[in-house]
């Protein structure tokens, strides 16, 4: 069989078999409406609730029903932006974020901002940082909420939430971060960053797709932005509960915390063992993201001379799987906003792949995928214009 | 996404890498796009493209692109490759997504500039050979 290798951790993962044996019995008997007030009703909210506490333990939250399901982290995102700034406009109608956010959030604020919101989008530094400093500048009396991300999805940096957190309520503002990346990267622990909001998925960590949570600090006013049902979810998000996705979800969270350390380090092995065969093998690229305060799951490399979707496409004919930040790949043409932000000119941003390790990845993968990653790089610079060395 | 031309192509390019004794060559295109196609052309004395190459950065459907564009001028007179649209590149490339079409345009314009670049040239001697003559006479 054709050898292939998954380096799209980022994008998603496989469900992981000890979540899937966790999940099947809600397909079809324990498969009540978690609202039904009968026993079938009742042994499918067991499964929800029990769930809802291994988000909880995973998160360090204070009570389990500071927990909220959705349907994924975009969900979460736009409902804490949109649904905090609803319940808090007699406050102010001023919100901060970042450039370098997922579009989950920055297309939620830019929904606020045709509300009526005003929004300041800080930017970063090279390494993908926001300056603490311009955010107290941008902090004004009508702010009413910064949502910073926990670790970019792009580049792999991760963000100071904690000092960012204590400077939102010194000024009485709420904190929000979506930390869809950064479950099993880092340890979370929703009370001693003082965090208000915190977004996560179930997909990113070999949980089923299709469901996530927003965790939201009990006294923090936020609003629906789904209508149904008021039952569901204490009347906070209308829908029929996705029993097997929670499973699964409340199982995946709760392996992926009880392993963090030991499977940092064997992505660190992994990710470091790449970057020195890399060394060994190509010129003329570079790293981008913060040197050591990153994701130990995400590489971010732009090579010079070439673009990324012809790297990816001919990497995928060889059987091995990246991303590509570039927009190429999606409907617009402009270069990642992530990278422009850092500062990275257009041709070098343009020529960037994230590779995403999974702990499944061998020595032996790392080598045939550097090899590999040096004839595709040699043979796409032999038909470029642009000549790497001078770059 | 793409059609089994356009990979073909792009994994295979049958006129990819510059050209020694090029008499034309254009360049378009920029980085924050992400594409820059490189047109090199031999254009003999009557005016027939002898051979067409390029050199693109930039995605599958842009060096797909170009390596068809120059398949489809070869063996042609100026005046015909003018005549070469982006629908002709499309057309025996298959299929291109909507947001990908703006590469067979720039595979277009290349020939294009590669052509401006030949007249620029040939300008350029003509000038050259009139002051030529002119030095002669004045001698």
């Amino acid at each position: 069989m054709e050898r292939k290798i998954y380096l799209d951790n980022a994008s998603t993962t496989y469900v992981s078999n000890e979540v899937l044996n966790e999940m099947m019995p809600c397909f079809n008997s324990i498969y009540g409406n978690a609202g039904s007030l009968h026993s079938f009703g009742r042994d499918a909210m067991a499964i929800v609730d029990r769930a809802r506490d291994r988000v909880k333990e995973a998160i360090n939250a204070s009570k389990a029903n500071e927990i909220y399901f959705t349907s994924g982290g975009t969900e979460a995102d736009n409902w804490a932006i949109l649904g905090v700034a609803h319940a808090n406009a007699n406050k102010g109608k001023h919100i901060i974020t970042s450039q370098i956010e997922h579009h989950a959030v920055l297309h939620a604020c830019e929904q606020l901002e045709k509300e009526g919101y005003e929004v300041t989008y800080l930017p970063v530094d090279s390494t993908g940082l926001v300056d603490l400093a311009e955010l107290l500048h941008a902090i004004r009396k009508d702010t009413i909420l910064i949502s910073i991300m926990a670790v970019n999805n792009e580049v792999g940096t991760i963000q100071n939430i904690k000092a960012i957190a204590k400077i939102a309520h010194d000024y009485n503002i709420l904190f929000h971060t979506d930390a869809v990346q950064a479950i099993g990267v880092m340890k979370i622990d929703v009370q001693d960053m003082e965090i208000d909001l915190l977004s996560i998925s179930s997909h990113k960590i070999h949980g089923p797709k299709g469901v996530g949570a927003l965790y939201v600090k009990n006294g923090v006013r936020i609003d629906p932005i789904q209508f149904g049902g008021n039952s569901q979810e204490r009347g906070k998000r209308a829908g029929t509960e996705n029993v097997p996705g929670i499973a699964g979800f409340g199982k995946a969270i709760e392996i992926t915390s009880r392993n963090c350390i030991i499977n940092n380090k064997k992505l660190k092995n992994i990710r470091d063992y790449f970057l020195q065969r890399l060394e060994e093998k190509v010129e003329f690229f570079q790293v981008n993201g913060h040197p050591h305060q990153k994701s130990n799951a995400i590489l971010n490399v732009s090579f010079y001379g070439i673009e990324g979707e012809s790297i990816l496409m001919l990497l995928d004919l060889a059987g091995i799987c990246v991303s590509t930040s570039s927009a190429c790949t999606s409907k617009s043409l402009l270069p990642s906003h992530v990278l422009k932000a850092m500062g990275i000119p257009d041709e070098i941003a343009q020529g960037s792949i994230r590779i995403s390790f999974g702990t499944n990845i061998s020595k032996s993968d790392v080598d045939f995928v550097v090899d590999e990653i040096q004839n595709v790089v040699a043979k796409l610079r032999a038909i470029s214009p642009i000549q790497a060395g001078r770059m | 996404m793409y059609s089994k031309t356009v990979i073909e192509r792009f994994q295979n390019p049958r006129n990819a890498g510059g050209m020694h004794g090029a008499n034309a060559i254009g360049q378009v295109g920029n980085a924050a796009c992400g594409d820059i196609m490189k047109m090199y052309l031999k254009i003999n004395d009557n005016g027939v493209i002898e051979n067409a190459r390029f050199k693109t950065f930039g995605c599958c459907a842009a060096i797909a692109s170009t390596d068809m564009a120059c398949d489809l001028i070869k063996g042609k007179t100026i005046d015909e490759a003018l005549k070469v649209t982006n629908k002709d590149v499309m057309d025996l490339l298959g299929e291109l997504p909507p947001h990908k079409i703006h590469c067979s345009i720039l595979a277009e314009e290349s020939i294009r500039a590669a052509i401006e670049d030949y007249y620029k040239k040939k300008e350029k001697e003509t000038k050259q050979a009139i002051k030529k003559s002119a030095k002669k006479v004045e001698e």
